[in-house]
């Protein structure tokens, strides 16, 4: 019961920030929240914006897609494969740790503009994070779970299956929570200046032509859907880290 | 040759290798000139900016923002850090919220940001610092977090003063995590005030690299990506080396 | 004294007890698990208030601060990892101001004293568990406490270091002259090292004997081979075993 209090006291305390920044910065920089509700629930019965809504979600999925299943499968190799991992780690590190706007430019390049170019900038974003997090969960097997199922004289398969799986499944579950998160922030900021579509299109275009309470209202509809999202899959990684 | 020795011989092989494997598909024309310079080229291009003198400003303007974002995170990161840990009920409230911040484009509150501070490198070091913050608090958190409750007792009975107990015990402790938190606010800073100066043409490096791409000016553009490389890899890697070397002295927990 | 710990519901944690310690002994408390002797030790050092009744210390009562004089060794490792081995020894001098030419004496003597000379300038991370009790104990040894509480200091170690580090203990007692109160899982240890023994009861803890043993002052671990010793551990036991299994949650084994 608590929680449910403590939660709805922070988003009031969210609108009463949001109300406060009205009050300073007036219409020419956002718009209110009863408003912003309002166009919201209008722009959501408006079949152009759904087609903008479909263009960032394809693009979305096929780059969460792509980071994941890359993401996993090069994670697992390199945590396996000692040497490999270790020479490898540091690489990716550094790289999550450099300003991917610098690649911008070559991916515009590479894939010019449009779709292949906004799953792209996702996959960079997304793929380092749940690579970083596969390498570790194969990393921190303990090694006497290993030699129990050598003890009860498992087969290869049946140790893949029911002890490395259940071992390494926890840790890759937190990469992919926060590949999802960089993936969908690499669609957007692609859409932002790679696109003619998609809600980063909306946003940075409200923001071109001064149509604030377009950019205040898709700003909005994608942060509630993030923090949803998000929020489902913390519940998925702590019911995954039950055991921890 | 030992195994850390092979470890980083084979870390400069594969670099080297990619790096020349991209100069040589340049130098045969596979990859045109108008997608990918010889990485040779951005070399000497970067030189030659750095001889003219002509990187000064915008390195200049970019350092500053990053400076003043990574000082403002790391204050205010810190503080809340300590100010939520010690309300463990906020911070149960805050959880989700913190969980998902990093989900949103905060680039999307720049006219916001701009209606606030006005047309200056305000709004854009303010991102930075709506970046670097959290991480810096996350690390806070864990630090004190970390603190064994051993050491409260060892403070009592050297009849410690709450201050003297801050100082000698708490801050020493959660060191470690706060050296993490130092490094994480440096990458986020960077890595925020970068892509923002890109994103919305603020000045510095990063407006000076979509100038660049918009002028078809590729040499240029890639001189700059090319430095603003080096400099993350190099702090990074100085500071991930200065973290790694504390670890060991102290045994992190 | 008692020791309630409120709550939802309020765990009856120790006593009604009552302990005298004579100046210059050594007391050694055994119990099973659970029975409160950690407890006993926060309340005997002022950490925890009793809910009712009162301690005092050298004719002054003990009210919510630790008294001057008084050291703990804690159960768990309670050395500053960020300190050199010196310094981890010197922290409490310095917290007093006492005099550098006093504590350089001071450390110097407790270090060759706890057996630390080659580890002197040593970090605890490079230390083994072991080590990092004598770091503690060294650190509590410089204060020149008149009572020094330890609880399971040799918990995390081997058989055959927990006697050696018994003898060590003596030799301490003997040298100082101050008051020793021990609280130990293990019978021999504790029949071997004190002079009298208190066995507590399964929570709430309760003295529920007192055994003298009578040894000479100077003595070592050897007085194991005392038919004395099997006497005493034997009684120990005796009363022990059942507060044990009632403590395992058993009505009879």
């Amino acid at each position: 019961m608590m929680r449910l209090f403590d939660a709805v006291a922070v988003v009031a305390a969210i609108l009463v920030i949001w109300l406060g920044l009205y009050a300073y910065a007036g219409d020419a920089a956002i718009t209110p929240p009863l408003r912003t509700f309002a166009f919201a629930a209008e722009l959501l019965s408006r079949a152009s914006f759904w087609n903008h809504v479909g263009a960032t979600m394809a693009a979305f999925a096929m780059a969460l897609a792509i980071s994941a299943v890359a993401g996993v499968a090069l994670g697992l190799m390199l945590g396996m494969r000692r040497f490999a991992g270790e020479v490898a780690e540091p690489i990716l590190s550094s790289f999550y740790t450099v300003p991917k706007v610098t690649l911008y430019p070559v991916m515009l390049l590479i894939f010019g503009l449009g779709m292949s170019a906004k799953v792209a900038f996702g996959v960079i974003h997304g793929m380092i994070p749940v690579m970083l997090f596969t390498i570790a969960a194969v990393k921190n097997i303990q090694p006497v779970l290993l030699r129990t199922a050598r003890v009860m004289r498992l087969s290869p398969a049946q140790t893949a299956l029911n002890v490395l799986a259940p071992a390494v499944t926890p840790e890759i579950i937190t990469g992919l929570r926060v590949g999802f998160a960089l993936s969908l922030l690499g669609v957007l900021i692609g859409e932002m200046f790679a696109s003619q579509r998609g809600l980063g299109f909306l946003i940075i275009n409200g923001i071109e032509i001064h149509d604030v309470r377009m950019m205040t209202t898709v700003t909005l509809i994608v942060v509630v859907f993030a923090v949803a999202a998000n929020s489902l899959m913390l519940v998925l990684d702590r019911h995954a880290h039950r055991f921890a | 040759m030992t195994r850390a020795r092979r470890i980083i011989w084979t870390r400069l092989v594969l670099i080297a290798g990619a790096v020349g494997l991209i100069e040589l598909l340049c130098r045969l024309g596979i990859i045109t000139p108008l997608t990918i310079i010889a990485p040779s080229q951005m070399a000497f291009e970067l030189a030659r900016m750095m001889a003219s003198g002509e990187l000064v400003r915008p390195a200049a303007y970019t350092f500053m923002e990053v400076g003043s974002a990574f000082a403002v995170s790391v204050v205010a990161g810190g503080a809340l850090g300590a100010l939520v840990h010690a309300r463990p009920r906020l911070r149960r409230a805050l959880d989700p919220l913190l969980g998902s911040w990093y989900a949103v484009p905060f680039f999307v509150f720049y006219p916001l940001l701009v209606a606030l501070f006005g047309l200056n490198a305000l709004p854009l070091i303010a991102i930075g610092v709506i970046f670097a913050a959290p991480a810096m608090m996350l690390s806070t958190l864990a630090g004190l977090d970390r603190v064994p409750r051993v050491m409260r007792k060892v403070a009592r009975v050297h009849r410690l003063s709450r201050v003297q107990e801050v100082r000698l015990i708490t801050l020493p402790s959660a060191a470690p995590h706060l050296f993490t938190g130092l490094k994480l606010a440096f990458a986020y800073s960077f890595i925020g005030i970068i892509a923002g100066e890109f994103i919305l043409s603020g000045g510095g490096l990063g407006y000076g690299i979509a100038y660049a791409y918009e002028s078809f000016e590729n040499r240029k553009m890639y001189a700059l990506m090319l430095f603003v490389l080096l400099i993350a890899t190099g702090v990074n890697g100085a500071l991930h080396v200065w973290d790694g070397r504390l670890a060991r002295r102290w045994g992190r927990t | 004294m008692t020791r309630v710990y409120p709550g939802v519901t309020p765990v009856h944690a120790l006593g009604p007890l009552d302990l005298d310690l004579a100046r210059g002994e050594f007391f050694s408390v055994v119990g099973p698990s659970g029975c409160g002797k950690s407890t006993l030790l926060d309340v005997l050092a002022g950490l925890s208030p009793p809910t009712a009744g009162k301690i005092s210390f050298e004719g002054r009562p003990v009210v919510g601060e630790v008294p001057d004089g008084i050291g703990v060794v804690f159960q768990e490792d309670a050395s500053f990892p960020w300190l050199a081995v010196r310094d981890n020894i010197a922290f409490g001098l310095r917290r007093a101001g006492t005099e550098p030419a006093e504590i350089a004496r001071r450390v110097a003597y407790a270090v060759g004293f706890m057996g630390l000379d080659d580890f002197a300038d040593a970090f605890p991370a490079q230390l083994s568990g072991g080590m990092r009790q004598r770091v503690c104990i060294a650190r509590t040894l410089v204060l020149q406490p008149r009572l020094i509480l330890l609880d399971e200091p040799f918990g995390a170690l081997d058989q055959q270091t927990r006697l050696l580090m018994g003898d060590e203990l003596l030799r301490l007692w003997r040298e100082t002259g101050s008051t020793i109160l021990l609280i130990t899982h293990a019978l021999d240890e504790a029949a071997l090292l004190s002079d009298r023994v208190g066995v507590m009861s399964a929570r709430p803890g309760r003295f529920i004997d007192l055994v003298s043993t009578g040894w000479a002052r100077d003595r070592d671990s050897r007085i194991a081979s005392d038919p004395g010793f099997g006497a005493i551990t034997a009684r120990l036991w005796a009363a022990l075993r059942p507060e044990s299994i009632k403590a395992m949650g058993r009505t009879a084994l």
